[in-house]
């Protein structure tokens, strides 16, 4: 979209008395920390943060075009920054020149105002963007560590440092030597195999134990059925450390029972006992999920269903399921990423077969400090936005299916 | 509905998962278990690599040593031990060895002699400190320095930990009473031989905790061995104590700027243990491999990979060059005795008795 | 049933009367319910409840004492501590029968690790001793062979404990079935090729002495009798005296007699910083006392995280829950992906983060807003643990939060508005009320969670930082205090139950809602 478009919306605030004030006032600020930093001084970063803030303003609302503006906002400040700082100057004048390019735009084009109703007050408006900024903060602080893992993962060296090198953009700093260990380490390789292995069959109980638990709840003459719902959600709010010692006999005697009586392996009891543990970790999240999609849910299709001569097993594969799904996939990426990001019960119900990813990482902590750890990490991270993407996507095709307005 | 396709995935990730279970099931096979890291690949290549091919074994590591006691405890009640040999440190061999889950070992009739023809019960002399224990090796925990953030006048003395005067910054220390207590009380001036009668009245204690009370609040407290050499590589700490073997990696292998402060090291040792409650012929074979892994050519072996001195008298001289640095290893040896000019015993008995009711009193003083 | 068919009443399709038939299908639909929970119920509690039980039962578990020193704890029940004196030879002689069958058994260290819980320094007193006992009562041995070398004889031995008339010998019996029973358990050894022990010949002086009527047994038992008289005692008391000053000590036996019972609630005692006394309970010494402070510690710190998940998620919840649905898809990614991301790792990247020469500090140093000097203390305390607690915590918040306030109209709030409401009073009266479900929901959720962490604390927490979970994974680890362990976890569980249960009544955990 171009300014122009949006000019007719609202009326163009007064250019003077309020672009490129408020403008002036962000340049300030980023003056006001780059007098700091370069020992410039405050007041002279201060002011000379203002001017700059108010003649950029000024140049780009009245002479440049919205896109063409933004870039040379950006352009001009990184020059300005590499005059002060040098490199480090550089990237703190783009991100200089990208705010205060899309604030003067933003301000004069009235687009502030987009999304309260025209009426707002003054001070309306301004809540309403302060609170947007707060949620900004708010989003960071959840994104921040992540945000700083993936430098870090290309470290070139052995610590969780960022160093001179890194600090000054030099490609010396950087190597990808920690995600060639994590290819090629079968300390890490095996683990990954053992949580590809281990969170999957974790999921498939839980999901197909916890969805009949859940149907079973919902309806409506269950017996006890607080306290079984208490037992059921037990694993969720007993603290874990209690859980992981109390499993830990408990799965010894248990592996001992199924290499006896059934004759397997160490490796096979080991595997199972795992898997168990951790499927009963995640039951609690899928009989949430899956009870809250229920509430929902309209017991008139079921007896619709039945009433058409469909099968009890038919009535829940094609009538049921497909609606309650979303509530079961959710209960099932829970289920999973417990499995997958289980440390505490692992490290004493599993054997060495079974170490998982998150059991090597802790290792890892604890005897030797390495970006692998950060590299995997970044790899997961990536993972997971596939994931949730994907999620997403199913989710949307799910409202479709359901005749929902898609969103 | 898709559930054939459904049922065929599922089939598919069980065949698939179950030849993934398939491969890790053989005779032949003993489970190891150690501290994971630099110091398993240590004995990776000193010990196992060597006996996997001798006798044919398959060697599992599994690196619980952290959790070694519970675990083992646990599986001898559950009657279902599937450890064959376990790294601990010798405290906790003391520890096991009095719980009965380790086995008591005759040093003379089931360890291979010195290559100089002494008796195992020589070679280790002293350092047999339980009947369950078969030492391996000899490290001390000891201070290590930022030699950028000590100014001119580097420390020598384990007393600069407490002098935050001339070294102003952190230092960091470890979470337990275990060493702090013994360096407080010789940097209040008792004398070393003295220490642990002191600790034992209320006064002594009392004495060191107000010795540490002056550096409480540049402390930070650490309790996984590879935290010091982070919080040194960060500039976080000035100064803090690790084990020997994690300062030389940083030193040598990471090259930062960290110098080593071996006085008043505490020497420790790590070594192996046999849970009690094996079949005979795990049995056997664990000791067979305890018998090779600790003769006096293996040990001095190690030393090539990690910068711990062999546990027998009879390795020593035998230690050589590191295996990718090509420097000489021996005067990085904690018992060299250039770095041993001042070094501190730790007294396990003492400790074994006192570990319970000074942590107790330890965490409560953590906490003030 | 016939009563109401006769008084006419509705009869369904089948011609049975209506409400039986609607009896009979709300049981049947009962039954089906269950039978779909009944998996489900049956797994959790095998894998699950049994397991967590167990665990817990260890806190009040305290049968090795009595296990490992039957004769002792017998004998000690008649023992007063305020006498001031420790107790006579026949409970040191008790002691020594059975500790010569614990060392074979290699229990005596054990049992002293557990003892050294509550008294320090018992754990070497039982490993020193345990090394000399099998020394103590040869003065006996060597009185009864020097009278006739046929004591010296096993199958002589065997033979007379296998005499009906050896029930006139309790002492000896119990004591020679001891060391039989060892013998074939522990070495695989036949007692009729193996001398009894000292404590064998021990028990017959003792026997013998006591005046038993040996008229019924072999002729050399009577000589013997006749002979014990003039026998040399051995003083089993200064024996013991020479191994360890604290045997005499009344601290050590009043300490075996307090934990003689199979049961104890010490542990629960020792808890919440008291002592067991012979007499009840007393406070521990101040210098020791840490557990209160951290139960404390644990539920202030829980708090201030789930009160600032609260503050930090209601906007964020807010705003998703008022944004177009594709937006607020989107910005779900970004409070999404701290989720999926590893514990470990975060943890780890708040460590970067915050520490001294961490990121943060170093901006604001860079920027001049603090001195290098007095660079601001954010990790490895209390501030650490809360900072990171809250990051990983807060999707658990959010996604509660959200799913309720999606469920209010907007409309409310604008109706609010119309009225004349001033936008405080609309969102405070109307629209918060409305949100308090989820505020619920989210915060028994992050409260259970954050109290049952201990990773986190443990990397971050420093020593202020730190909870009661930290305690009971060292207790777990390393000090393999298991019943202490056990008794911290059950306390901390009963809060949590009480709270879930609060929060069932107040809210219903029907109503918790992960997103989806």
């Amino acid at each position: 979209m171009t300014a122009t478009d949006l000019k007719g919306a609202v009326p163009t605030p007064n250019l003077t008395g309020f672009t490129m004030p408020i403008t002036a006032a962000l340049g300030a600020f980023f003056g006001l920390l780059a007098g700091q930093a370069t020992g410039a001084g405050a007041f002279f970063g201060l002011l000379s943060g203002a001017v700059v803030g108010a003649v950029l303003a000024y140049i780009l609302v009245t002479l440049v075009p919205y896109k063409t503006g933004r870039w040379a906002a950006i352009a001009v400040m990184a020059i300005v920054g590499f005059a002060f700082g040098g490199k480090i100057g550089i990237v703190v004048g783009l991100l200089a020149g990208a705010v205060m390019g899309w604030c003067a735009y933003w301000l004069h084009t009235g687009r502030y105002r987009a999304s309260v109703p025209p009426y707002a007050t003054a001070g309306q408006v301004l809540w309403h963007n302060t609170f947007k900024l707060i949620c900004g903060l708010i989003l960071f602080f959840l994104i921040a560590p992540i945000v700083i893992i993936i430098p870090l993962s290309f470290n070139a060296q052995d610590f969780f440092t960022f160093t001179p090198e890194m600090l000054a953009l030099d490609p010396a700093g950087f190597s990808l030597k920690h995600y060639q260990d994590f290819f090629t380490n079968d300390d890490w390789l095996r683990p990954l195999k053992n949580s590809v292995i281990i969170a999957p069959f974790a999921t498939i109980i839980s999901v197909s134990l916890g969805t009949l638990a859940a149907i079973g709840l919902s309806q409506s003459h269950v017996p006890f059925r607080r306290a079984i719902m208490a037992i059921l959600i037990s694993p969720m709010i007993v603290p874990l450390i209690i859980s992981a010692t109390g499993m830990f006999f408990f799965y010894s005697q248990m592996g001992l029972f199924l290499e006896n009586t059934f004759g397997m392996s160490k490796s096979l009891s080991g595997y199972i006992k795992v898997i168990l543990a951790h499927a009963a970790l995640g039951i609690p999240f899928v009989i949430i999920t899956v009870t809250a999609t229920l509430v929902g849910f309209d017991n008139s299709l079921t007896r619709a269903a039945a009433n058409m001569g469909a099968t009890p097993a038919t009535t829940f594969f094609r009538v049921q399921m497909p609606l309650i799904l979303p509530g079961v996939i959710s209960g099932a990426l829970f289920a999973f990423i417990t499995s997958f990001d289980e440390v505490v019960v692992v490290l004493f119900v599993g054997a060495a077969a079974q170490k998982t990813l998150p059991w090597q990482m802790f290792t890892g902590l604890r005897e030797q400090i390495s970006p692998t750890i950060l590299a995997v990490a970044t790899i997961l991270v990536v993972l997971s936005i596939l994931l949730l993407t994907t999620v997403e996507l199913l989710r949307r095709r799910s409202e479709r299916l359901r005749g929902m307005s898609p969103g | 509905m898709k559930l054939t396709t459904t049922l065929m995935a599922s089939s598919a990730l069980v065949m698939a998962s179950t030849s993934a279970f398939a491969d890790g099931h053989m005779a032949s096979e003993m489970t190891i278990v150690s501290w994971g890291g630099a110091y398993s690949a240590s004995q990776q290549a000193a010990y196992h690599d060597p006996y996997s091919e001798m006798a044919g074994v398959t060697i599992i590591n599994d690196e619980s040593s952290a959790e070694a006691v519970a675990k083992l405890r646990a599986m001898n009640e559950a009657g279902n031990v599937t450890w064959d040999v376990v790294d601990v440190v010798a405290s906790d061999a003391i520890r096991l060895c009095d719980e009965g889950l380790a086995l008591e070992i005759d040093a003379d009739t089931q360890l291979a002699d010195g290559d100089d023809g002494s008796k195992a019960s020589d070679d280790f002399g002293d350092l047999l400190v339980s009947d369950c224990f078969i030492p391996q090796i000899v490290y001390s925990t000891t201070a290590g320095y930022r030699t950028d953030l000590v100014g001119d006048t580097p420390p020598t003395s384990i007393c600069a930990l407490f002098d935050t005067d001339t070294y102003p910054g952190m230092r960091s220390l470890e979470k337990r009473p275990i060493n702090n207590m013994e360096w407080a009380l010789l940097c209040d001036g008792v004398a070393k031989e003295d220490v642990y009668d002191v600790l034992e009245t209320k006064e002594g204690q009392a004495q060191a905790f107000a010795k540490l009370d002056t550096i409480k609040d540049s402390v930070v407290w650490w309790s996984a061995g590879a935290d010091t050499p982070q919080l040194l590589a960060d500039g976080e700490v000035v100064m803090g104590t690790t084990y020997n073997g994690r300062l030389f990696a940083l030193i040598e292998e990471q090259k930062q700027p960290v110098g080593m402060l071996w006085d008043a090291q505490v020497f420790d040792l790590d070594g192996w243990i046999i849970p009690t409650g094996l079949s005979p012929e795990r049995e056997a074979r664990a000791l067979d491999y305890v018998k090779f892994a600790t003769d006096t050519q293996r040990l001095a072996d190690q030393a090539k990979y990690i910068s711990y001195g062999p546990a027998r008298a009879s390795s020593a001289p035998l230690v050589g060059k590191h295996a990718t640095l090509g420097i000489d290893m021996a005067q990085h040896m904690p018992t060299d005795p250039e770095n041993a000019k001042n070094t501190f015993l730790y007294n396990y008995e003492w400790w074994a008795d006192y570990r319970d009711d000074l942590d107790a009193k330890f965490q409560a003083w953590l906490s003030q | 049933m016939t009563d109401t068919a006769q008084s006419g009443p509705v009869l369904a399709a089948d011609g049975r009367p209506l409400k039986a038939s609607l009896n009979r299908a709300l049981r049947r639909q009962k039954m089906r319910a269950m039978l779909l929970i009944a998996p489900l119920l049956f797994f959790i509690l095998i894998t699950f409840v049994v397991p967590i039980g167990q665990m817990l039962f260890r806190s009040v578990e305290n049968q090795i004492v009595s296990d490992t020193l039957p004769r002792t704890t017998q004998m000690l029940g008649d023992w007063d501590a305020s006498t001031g004196a420790a107790p006579d030879t026949p409970v040191f002689a008790a002691l020594t029968k059975d500790l010569m069958v614990a060392v074979e058994k290699k229990q005596h260290t054990r049992l002293g690790s557990r003892l050294n819980y509550e008294t320090t320094g018992v754990s070497s007193l039982f490993r020193k001793t345990g090394r000399k006992v099998d020394d103590m009562g040869e003065g006996y041995t060597d009185q009864f062979v020097d009278l006739d070398p046929k004591w010296e004889d096993p199958v002589f031995w065997a033979d007379l404990m296998a005499d009906p008339a050896a029930s006139a010998l309790p002492m000896t019996q119990d004591a020679y079935a001891a060391f039989a029973d060892t013998i074939i358990s522990e070495d695989g050894d036949d007692p009729r090729e193996e001398q009894p022990w000292h404590t064998v010949y021990l028990s017959l002086y003792q026997d013998l002495s006591a005046g038993a009527d040996v008229g019924s047994l072999p002729a050399e038992v009577a000589t013997a009798q006749t002979a014990a008289v003039t026998f040399q005692t051995e003083d089993l008391i200064a024996a013991f005296a020479d191994i360890d000053e604290d045997w005499l000590s009344v601290d050590t036996w009043q300490t075996i007699q307090t934990y003689s019972p199979a049961f104890t609630n010490g542990y629960f005692l020792n808890a919440v910083d008291r002592q067991k006394t012979p007499d009840g309970s007393e406070w521990r010494p101040e210098d020791q006392q840490i557990y209160l402070t951290l139960f404390v510690r644990t539920m202030i710190m829980s708090l201030t995280i789930t009160f600032s998940c609260i503050l930090l998620g209601y906007p964020v919840a807010w705003l998703l829950a008022n944004l177009p649905m594709r937006q607020a898809n989107l910005l779900m990614i970004l409070v999404l992906l701290p989720f999926w991301t590893s514990l470990l790792v975060r943890t780890s990247a708040w460590k970067v983060l915050l520490q001294q020469q961490g990121v943060i500090n170093e901006i604001v140093v860079w920027l001049g807003l603090v001195a290098d000097d007095n660079r601001l203390a954010l990790i490895n305390n209390a501030t650490g643990t809360v900072i990171a607690m809250t990051h990983i915590l807060l999707p658990f918040m959010i996604l509660p939060l959200y799913s309720v306030m999606k469920t209010i109209p907007p409309s409310y709030l604008r109706a609010a508005k119309s009225l004349g409401a001033t936008n405080w009073t609309a969102f405070w009266r109307v629209y918060f009320p409305q949100s308090v479900p989820g505020i619920g929901a989210g915060s028994i959720l992050v409260f259970i969670l954050s109290i049952g962490y201990y990773i986190t604390p443990e990397i971050v927490g420093g020593t202020k930082g730190v909870f009661i979970s930290n305690r009971i994974a060292y207790h777990i680890s390393s000090s393999l205090n298991w019943g202490l362990a056990a008794a911290l976890g059950a306390i901390l569980l009963v809060v949590v139950l009480l709270l879930y249960w609060a929060y069932d009544r107040i809210v219903g955990i029907d109503n918790v809602k992960l997103g989806g």
